[in-house]
Parts: C-alpha cells; sequence; structure tokens
C-alpha cells in the first residue's frame, strides 16, 4: 500500500513485518525515531518482541549478539558515535556468523561534534565482514530491510547485514513509500530457523579460541562467503522484483551508462542528485551516465568493471574520506578496475558532503567540470576558502 | 569422578583455584544452563579450538560484555517461550567484572533479567600476565603495580563490588571461597532458584600470580576468609547475612604464603595496615563467631 511516510515511520514498519523476537537500541540522533516507533509497537502489542533499553550501543549490538546466538531473530540501529562504540562487537557479530540486521542512519563522526549526515561512521567498521548496502531513497531502504534478512539468514551465507541510509536525507525525509503488507512479507521472509544456536538440547561452544593453526582459515571462510554473495545478492535483488514488482538493491544499478564515455560512481541519496545532473548534462549532448554502488561489501569488482569497461573517465563520489588516504569507494574502485589493463578510464576521487554539507546538483556539476582536467585522487569539493584562509 | 558438566582436559594451570570454581558452579547449575563467558583465563583454557571443555551450551563474545550478551540470550529464551526451566550464567574473571566490564553488568542488573552473574575473582588480570585490577588488594605486586623504591605494590584498596552489585536492589548477592566448595555450590543453587539478576563474587586464587605452591590452593583460599581479608557474606533482599569465623587468624598467616605480599613480611607497620582492612571486614560484615 502507498503512504506517504517518514524514513524512520516506514523502516520502523517495515522491521515490525519482519517479526523479529528482539530488538535493542540505544539512542543516538537521527537514528531515535526508528527505535522510538519500535519501542511503541511493542508497548501497544502490536508486535510481539522483547525490545531491551540497554546502557550503550556496545550493549545494544552484545544484547542482540546474544539473541541471534539462541536462534531468534533480531534487529538493532545505530550511528555516528554509536556505531564507533559498537565497533568491537560489530566485528565480532561477523566473526561468530550471527546474521544480525542493523540499520546505519549515516552520520558524521566527532570531532568536531557534528549530527548531519556524511557516510564516515561505516566506513570504521567496513572491513568488519558485515554484508553493507546502502539505499539511495526511502523505498529502496524498506526494500532492503526485507533482503537484509534474506540474505544473512541464508545458511550458505550466515553473516550480518547493515542497510545503511543517509541520516536526516532519508530517515527524516517524507516520501510515498510503498509499503509491503504482512501477509507478502510473511510470503517472502519465512521465519528464522538454525540448528546453529544455543540450546540445552544440543549444547555446542560458540566463540572459541583460534590459535594460528586455525585463525586464517576461519577469517577465509568469511571472505570466502562475501565472494558466493557476489552471485547471491542479485538472485536476491531479482527474486525480490518478482515479488514486489520494484527493482531495489542488487550489487550496482546503472543510470544512463548505454552510451556513455563518462560516470559518476556514488552510493546513497546522493545518486538522486546525480541523476538530476545527468538528465541536464544530457540534454547538452554530454554522454555521461552514473554506476551506483547498492552493495559495498562485498565490493562488487566484476560488476563495476564491466558497467565502466567502454567509459573513458570516472568521478567517485566518496562522503567520507580515510584521512592521510582516499575516498573509500576511490580505492575499491581503482583496484577493481587495475584488472581491466591497458583499458582502464582516468578515475578521479572527489570528496564531497562531509558533516552534512549540501551537496546540490550544482556540487555535482562542479565534479563534472573537473573531469576533463587534470586527474585527481582526493580533491574536496565545496571548500570555503575564506575559512580556510582564516586558518593560517 | 562423578559426572561433569566441565570436562578436564582444559590447559589451566596446576592448582588454578578457577577452573575448580567454574567447575563447581556449573555441575551445581546443571545441564539445563547457558553460559556466557568474558575474556579471560578462563575462557583461554576451556575453549581452545576444537577442543571445549563445555557440556552445556557456552558462548564467548568478548572481554567486557557477557552481561549484555547474557541479556539478549535470557531475552531470546523469552521471546521463543523457553525461559522457564533454563539458567543463564554471565561468567567473568575479576577485570572483566569490576573494570571493564562493569557498565555492562551494572545495566544488566539494573534491568533485571533473570541471570545469575559470577565472578571468578583472582585479584588481578592474570590471562595478560598479572596486571593489577580494581579488586586487586592493597599492596600486592602485580606486574603494573610492583615494588619499587616509590612504590609498595598496588595502593588502593579492592573495589566493594558485591556492595555495588547489591546497591542496585537485586534480590540475591554474594560472596564465596573455593575453600569451601560445598558453599559455593549452595550458593549457585539458591541464587538460580530465585528470579531476577544475582551476583556471586568467587575467590578463587591463582598460584602462578600469586606465586604460593600449586598445592596450597584451598589452604590459601580458606586462610584469606579465616583472616578476616576475604568476607564470605549473603545479602538476601538486602539483608546482610555473613559466615561467621570461630577462630580469626592473624593476616600474617594468610600473606606470608604467597610471593605477592613477600615485601609486607618485613614491614611490621605495613602488616598492621593489612590487620586494619581485615578488622575493618570483620566489624563491617559482622564476621565475629
Ligand atoms: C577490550 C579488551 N581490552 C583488553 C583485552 C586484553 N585482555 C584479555 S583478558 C584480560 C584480563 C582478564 O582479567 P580478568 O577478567 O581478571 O580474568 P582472569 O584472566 O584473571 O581470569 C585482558 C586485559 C581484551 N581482550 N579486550
Ligand atoms: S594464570 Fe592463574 S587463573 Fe590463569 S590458568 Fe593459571 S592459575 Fe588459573
Ligand atoms: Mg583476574
Amino acid at each position: 500500500m502507498k503512504e506517504f511516510l517518514e524514513g524512520s515511520h516506514a523502516i520502523a514498519q517495515v522491521i515490525k513485518s519482519c517479526r523479529p523476537g528482539v530488538i535493542s537500541a540505544y539512542p543516538i540522533t537521527p537514528q531515535t525515531h526508528i527505535v522510538e516507533d519500535l519501542a511503541q509497537m511493542v508497548a501497544n502489542q502490536e508486535l510481539h518482541a522483547q525490545f531491551v533499553n540497554v546502557e550503550s550501543e556496545h550493549s545494544a549490538a552484545s544484547v542482540v549478539l546474544g539473541a541471534e546466538a539462541t536462534g531468534v531473530r533480531s534487529y538493532t540501529a545505530t550511528s555516528s558515535q554509536g556505531l564507533l562504540l559498537m565497533a568491537e562487537v560489530v566485528f565480532n557479530i561477523a566473526g561468530l556468523r550471527l546474521p544480525v540486521v542493523m540499520t546505519t542512519a549515516n552520520r558524521a563522526v566527532s570531532a568536531p561534534i557534528n549530527i548531519w549526515n556524511d557516510q564516515q561512521d561505516v566506513m570504521a567498521v567496513r572491513d568488519s565482514g558485515w554484508v553493507l548496502l546502502f539505499a539511495e531513497s526511502i523505498q529502496e531502504a524498506v526494500d532492503l530491510h526485507l533482503q537484509a534478512y534474506k540474505i544473512g539468514e541464508d545458511p550458505r551465507i550466515m553473516l550480518p547485514v547493515m542497510v545503511n541510509m543517509d541520516g536526516f536525507i532519508l530517515t527524516h525525509g517524507m516520501e510515498v513509500v510503498d509499503m509491503p503488507s504482512q501477509e507478502e512479507v510473511d510470503k517472502y521472509l519465512p521465519s528464522y530457523n538454525t540448528t546453529y544456536k544455543l540450546d540445552i538440547e544440543h549444547p555446542q561452544t560458540m566463540g572459541y579460541l583460534a590459535d594460528p593453526d586455525y585463525y586464517l582459515e576461519i577469517r577465509y571462510l568469511v571472505q570466502q562467503t562475501q565472494q558466493e554473495l557476489l552471485g547471491i545478492i542479485p538472485q536476491v535483488a531479482k527474486e525480490f522484483q518478482k515479488t514486489f514488482g520494484r527493482e531495489s538493491g542488487g550489487l550496482i544499478q546503472t543510470y544512463r551508462m548505454e552510451d556513455a564515455d563518462q560516470a559518476f560512481v556514488a552510493a546513497g541519496s546522493v545518486c538522486g542528485t546525480i541523476r538530476d545532473a545527468i538528465d541536464e548534462l544530457r540534454s547538452k549532448g554530454r554522454k555521461v551516465g552514473l554506476v551506483k554502488i547498492a552493495t559495498y561489501r562485498p565490493f562488487p569488482k566484476d560488476a563495476v568493471a564491466a558497467a565502466l569497461k567502454n567509459v573513458r573517465e570516472v568521478a567517485v563520489v566518496d562522503k567520507s574520506v580515510s584521512l592521510g588516504g582516499f575516498g573509500p569507494f576511490y580505492t575499491d574502485l581503482t583496484s577493481s578496475l587495475s584488472f581491466l589493463a591497458g583499458k582502464m578510464p582516468k578515475v578521479s576521487g572527489f570528496i564531497l558532503g562531509l558533516g552534512g554539507r549540501d551537496i546540490r546538483v550544482g556540487s555535482i556539476h562542479d565534479v563534472y567540470e573537473k573531469l576533463g582536467g587534470k586527474q585527481v585522487d582526493c580533491e574536496f569539493i565545496g571548500l570555503k576558502q575564506e575559512l580556510l584562509a582564516e586558518t593560517e | 569422578m562423578a559426572e561433569t558438566l566441565f570436562k578436564p582436559g582444559h590447559t589451566a594451570c596446576a592448582g588454578c583455584g578457577q577452573a575448580i570454581a567454574a567447575r563447581l558452579v556449573i555441575d551445581a547449575a546443571g545441564k539445563n544452563t547457558i553460559i556466557a563467558n568474558n575474556t579471560g583465563c578462563l575462557e583461554v583454557f576451556s575453549t581452545k579450538y576444537p577442543e571445549s571443555a563445555w557440556c552445556v551450551p557456552w558462548i564467548h563474545s568478548l572481554f567486557e560484555n557477557c552481561s549484555a550478551v547474557a541479556s539478549g540470550v535470557e531475552s531470546g529464551l523469552k521471546f521463543l517461550g523457553k525461559k522457564e526451566g533454563v539458567n543463564v550464567i554471565a561468567q567473568a574473571g575479576d577485570g572483566g567484572t569490576a573494570d571493564i566490564g562493569l557498565q555492562a553488568l551494572s545495566g544488566m542488573l539494573e534491568r533485571g533479567h533473570d541471570v545469575l552473574f559470577v565472578c571468578y575473582d583472582n585479584e588481578a588480570y592474570m590471562n595478560t600476565g598479572i596486571q593489577r585490577s580494581g579488586l586487586t588488594p592493597t599492596t600486592s605486586n602485580t606486574t603494573t603495580t610492583p615494588t619499587g623504591s616509590a612504590s609498595f605494590g598496588n595502593p588502593r584498596p579492592k573495589k566493594p563490588m558485591p556492595d555495588i552489585a547489591a546497591a542496585h536492589g537485586i534480590p540475591y548477592a554474594a560472596t564465596a571461597s573455593v575453600g569451601y566448595p560445598q558453599d559455593i555450590q549452595k550458593k549457585v543453587k539458591k541464587a538460580l532458584g530465585i528470579k531476577g539478576p544475582k551476583y556471586l563474587q568467587i575467590h578463587v586464587p591463582c598460584p602462578l600470580g600469586w606465586r604460593h605452591e600449586s598445592s596450597l590452593t584451598p589452604e590459601v583460599a580458606k586462610l584469606a576468609v579465616e583472616t578476616g581479608l576475604y568476607p564470605i557474606f549473603e545479602y538476601e533482599n538486602g539483608q546482610l547475612i555473613p559466615r561467621k569465623i570461630a577462630t580469626l587468624k592473624p593476616v600474617e598467616e594468610y600473606l606470608k604464603l604467597q610471593g605477592r605480599f613477600k615485601h609486607l613480611l618485613k614491614d611490621p607497620k605495613a602488616l598492621k595496615e593489612i590487620q586494619a582492612v581485615a578488622d575493618y571486614n570483620v566489624k563491617k560484615y559482622g564476621l565475629s563467631a
């Protein structure tokens, strides 16, 4: 049913329809509306879950870890400092192969403290073994949560999945959203059943100490599963499209790439702005398109290489930066394209929108203008020179 | 040996008080028990992949989060309608309890989860090489509070962890000692018979860290109690019930067996100060028979 909804309310509703048994969270802007809604649903007995109000994000992640280890579908959500505080547990959940689903309302990290959107927070746990999905719209965020449980709980996978949605832009934005009915969700997402659980009838030990004789293989198996996901995630998206009639998720999505010789690469809500810029550029005869990263881990290296193989120039738009290095998307993309050998396009990396600095269609044109010129690997767009001058 | 849920063959040091206590705890709790264990000696010596000493469902996540993991396990069981008849135990060393794990423990106690928390108090971070913790006693010589020309060992007293736990208004908080195995098992059973959060702190000598003969573990443990340095008591719904000491012994008898207190023995003033700690305990917890 189509409803005009705030992003957070839409996420709470779709999570409710996934019937999680345990929810645990700690408040942080801009995640709060999601978990407040879920708390109300539990209070109203619309949702029969245990809602555990913890004393920190470290414990929120640990509670869903413990709950998931009893074989119960679990959910948490956080943002920014909360995700950083959780980081240790985030790695642990993946290492334990527990298919928790978490929403990250992407936000800048301190210092300076800043509650607005960028995508720096998730990058701190990029290497944790979680499947990392990025939503462009509220609709896609809703759809990705359904797919997240589907992907993570697949017995071939058994890994946690994080749905990234840009803080405020998507969590507090309003959109007409096609909300799946409970019957549709029940059909799409059966209840979670696993033998990998803490069960007094079948005692097992979880969380061993693995010495150098074993550790390498156990970590390798996570990497191998991540590679298998490159085949499974497109199938999940296809099945989703068949069931719900919408394209959502997958590894990448492309826009006007058929004959493109220049391309943007980006993830999240900024893709909407880039689409608008592309339409304007196309009307001026520029052959430019977009490759949207919908799945960031596993990194869809073959899919992006195939999408960009006939492209001359690429502009990567990162809303985070590995300080002292490059934008994370830039790094992954250039590593993936290096296999194209002689046909490698000219790739430039740009940093935009940190700490909620507005990214307008004009900002994307600014990036586009740079493409003809010198190749850059980590250029900040939209810096206020007068502010920089003050610090000199 | 009687049937046990904690199999031998683990890699604890000879005479490890924690290994003995952990077996007593799980055997008293029985097979319908799920354990969440913090990082520390117990976790390391009992679950080296692919072996495990545990015959009950057991999970280790991190150093400081067993209270939150156990909260999640309990919540999961509740959701499944399977909590009835299943015990959930969270267990940790003194460091994982009183220092890095205190926040998660406090949260679990305050939220009222039906979980028994067991602290194995060997009075230092043993797994990482005998560094001091918040439960290291005054003057103890550890690798991070070494004695030296400007140091007499650990300068601070033990954190009153059982009282901190009890102050959460939980129905049961108690101490025990591996010197008194039946008392441990009685308390575990009693605690598991009570709904809500419970706290049990067990004094467990560590021959390696305390530098005593490994055969002396029970004797050292008993002397800590008999000198008043490790008071044994229960708080049942806030009401103090001490274990009385028939004949109080001088603290020196306990201290002299252990290398960590060697520097004290030549110092009558320091010995007096430690005796004062014991006297304070006797008074505070009403230990005199
Ligand atoms: C976050 C974190 N910090 C530090 C450590 C290192 N560490 C592992 S066990 C341990 C000491 C454990 O001491 P305690 O809880 O008293 O247990 P014991 O080994 O003495 O039984 C430390 C410091 C860790 N694993 N994780
Ligand atoms: S170091 Fe101490 S606590 Fe650790 S196994 Fe050895 S005796 Fe036990
Ligand atoms: Mg210790």
